[in-house]
Order: structure tokens, then C-alpha cells, then sequence
């Protein structure tokens, strides 16, 4: 059977989560610990002018500098595959976010107690595009611990905004947070549908 | 402790690249291609041989089994964005197809649903 270019077979299909959070603060690692593959790296590129890679077409000499973003791969079966990005939380990636979040089921906002202000360009990009999106407080060892409450409050975090503590390094933590965030999801599009009038 | 990182790790500084040479200086592919899509080669890809000293044959390669276009574009070492042009022509040409249905803007809430059921059906029995 031949489905065409643009028409692929019924049923099989493929998504992704996005992984974000601050520099540091256990991105690869959670990829790494529910990934099948060793997590691998693409880079997109960046114009030094932030005017967009269009303008490369013009002058394809102008130095361009790379980010990095690490994934890995979840096979849930025969005819589907999650994928996971691990992208930096900064500001200034943003354009490359656009890309990413389009199709995703969710994003995963990883924390670090210390240093909770590097969530707040995540928080804010998810939160304008619509992505649900759960936060995971990374305990790492000798950190303070918060209970969750205090960390939603200060990330100033819907009422209906999973928050909840994980370690990045531990599989069954890490593929914890992929069902809440999925769950998550699910419960936006099923709550989106109830309280639409029924004629 | 908590580790400290800089930008060095993710911005490789002021590397002179010329990306799009490769694409004839296209920077927009021709059918939209999300980073999750997988690709597949068509029979007509094996009808012909495929130098593995060019980044096309390369990709062409690297599309042997299904594989999606960050993995491609990992293997093949080239960014995103250059990788996406190539397939993008690759595909229009009938040497690979995309093999897999992925979430888009204009999905239905049906099919939306139902991708994230699966999802979650998967996750948990992992
Ligand atoms: N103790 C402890 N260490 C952790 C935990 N998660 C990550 N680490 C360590 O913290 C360091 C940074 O983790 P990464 O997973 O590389 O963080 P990242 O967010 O991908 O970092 P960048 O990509 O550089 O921004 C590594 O040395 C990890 O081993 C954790 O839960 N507990
Ligand atoms: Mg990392």
C-alpha cells in the first residue's frame, strides 16, 4: 500500500515532551534515565543578531553560533514513540521554543530550590503559549527541601498546576513525572470538553 | 552541591558556519517537518546508490529504519534546521516519506485525545 509523502500509514505515530528548566538543574539526566538510547544532541542554530536564520539566506558567511538540545526516545509500543527534548530554560532560546512546544503533549519545568528564579522565562513561555506544563523539584542532595505549596506559591503558580518533587537520576521518578505531566494533559482537553455547553 | 553551568555549554561561541550552503541558501523546508516526524525511506531510495561522502546520502542512510528528524539530524551532524530543508526535498522527490502521524496546530481535539491516551496507556506499562 502506499500512503503518499504526507500521508502516513493509520495509527502509527510519534510525540514528544519538552523537558526545560535552568542550566544545570537535571534536564539531561531525567531524559537519560527513562530514554532507550543513551540521550543524543542536535543543535539549531542561532544568528548572533537574534534576527532569525532567514537572514542567513541573504549573507550565509554571517557567524552563527549553535544551541544544543539533548532527547531521547521512549518506544510505547509498536506504532508509537515519545520523544523527549531537553532544552535550556533561558529567554533567549525562545525562538527555538516555537518549534519545539508545536505538537508537544506537555513540558516538564525542572526546578532547583536554590535557584527557582531560572524557571521563570519556562513558566511564563509555557503558560502564553498554552502548553500544559507540571514543575518537578529536583532534591538534590544537601538542598533544602520546600514543600510543594511554598514552591508553587513563589513561582506564583496556578492552583491547578501540578508541582511535584522527583529525583532526575531515578527511572521510575523520572517516568513519574512523564505520566503526571501526560495525565495532566489529558485532564485540560477532557475538563475543556465538560464545560463546554451540551446541546 | 549545586552545579554550576554556563552558557559555553549550550552557545558555542562565534563558530563560522556556513549552514545553509548545503541548501543552496533555502532556510525554509518544503513540508512541515516537526523535530518528532518519522521518516522512512521509499522503495525508489534503494533503486539507486547513494554516495556516503555527501550529507544527502548520509541522511538517505540514516532514514533506514524509521528514525525521527532529531535523530537523523544527530547522526548526520548537521543542525535542525539544515537537515529539515534536505528531507523536506528528499521527501517531494519520493525517496523518503514521513511514517508517522504526529500532533499539529490544526489536530482535532479527538485525535489529540486520543494520542495522549495512548501516550499515557504506554507510560504506564513501561
Ligand atoms: N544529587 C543529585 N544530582 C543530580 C540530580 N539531577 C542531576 N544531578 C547532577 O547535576 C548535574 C547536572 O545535571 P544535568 O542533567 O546535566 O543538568 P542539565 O539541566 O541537563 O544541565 P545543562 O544541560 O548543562 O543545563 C549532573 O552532574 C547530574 O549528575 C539529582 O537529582 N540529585
Ligand atoms: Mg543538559
Amino acid at each position: 500500500m502506499d500512503f503518499g509523502p504526507s500521508s502516513p500509514p493509520p495509527g502509527a505515530a510519534s510525540t514528544k515532551i519538552v523537558v526545560a528548566g535552568g542550566f544545570g538543574v537535571g534536564k539531561t539526566t531525567l531524559v537519560g534515565a527513562v530514554s532507550e538510547i543513551v540521550p543524543l544532541r542536535t543543535e539549531a542554530l542561532v544568528t548572533n543578531e537574534s534576527s532569525g536564520v532567514d537572514d542567513l539566506a541573504a549573507t550565509p558567511m554571517k557567524s552563527t553560533t549553535t544551541v544544543a538540545m539533548d532527547f531521547g526516545r521512549i518506544t510505547l509500543g509498536d506504532d508509537l514513540v515519545l520523544y523527549l527534548f531537553g532544552t535550556p530554560g533561558q529567554r533567549r532560546f525562545w525562538f527555538m521554543w516555537d518549534d519545539l512546544v508545536r505538537g508537544a503533549i506537555g513540558a516538564v519545568v525542572i526546578v532547583d530550590t536554590e535557584r527557582l528564579d531560572e524557571a521563570f522565562a519556562a513558566i511564563d513561555y509555557f503558560e502564553a503559549k498554552g502548553l500544559p506544563f507540571i514543575v518537578a523539584v529536583n532534591e538534590f542532595d544537601g538542598a533544602r527541601r520546600f514543600p510543594v505549596e511554598e514552591v508553587r506559591e513563589a513561582l506564583a503558580l496556578p492552583a491547578d498546576t501540578p508541582v511535584m518533587t522527583i529525583d532526575a537520576r531515578d527511572r521510575g521518578s523520572a517516568k513519574a513525572a512523564l505520566i503526571r505531566v501526560t495525565e495532566y494533559a489529558l485532564e485540560r482537553i477532557t475538563g475543556m470538553r465538560t464545560s463546554v455547553p451540551q446541546y | 552541591m549545586t552545579p554550576h553551568h554556563d552558557d559555553d555549554e549550550h552557545v558555542h561561541t562565534a563558530r563560522i558556519v556556513r549552514p545553509y550552503a548545503l541548501t543552496a541558501g533555502r532556510t525554509r523546508a518544503s513540508i512541515d517537518l516537526p523535530v518528532e516526524a518519522i521518516i522512512e525511506q521509499q522503495p525508489r531510495a534503494t533503486e539507486r546508490e547513494w554516495s556516503e561522502h555527501d550529507q544527502v546520502g548520509q541522511i538517505v542512510s540514516a532514514c533506514a529504519g524509521r528514525t525521527s528528524v532529531a535523530e537523523i539530524s544527530a547522526a548526520v551532524h548537521l543542525p535542525l534546521g539544515v537537515v529539515r530543508v534536505l528531507l523536506g526535498d528528499l521527501v517531494e522527490q519520493g525517496y523518503l516519506k514521513v511514517a508517522a502521524t504526529t500532533l499539529t496546530d490544526t489536530s482535532s481535539t479527538d485525535v489529540r485525545q486520543d494520542l495522549i491516551e495512548r501516550t499515557l496507556r504506554g507510560l504506564r506499562a513501561i
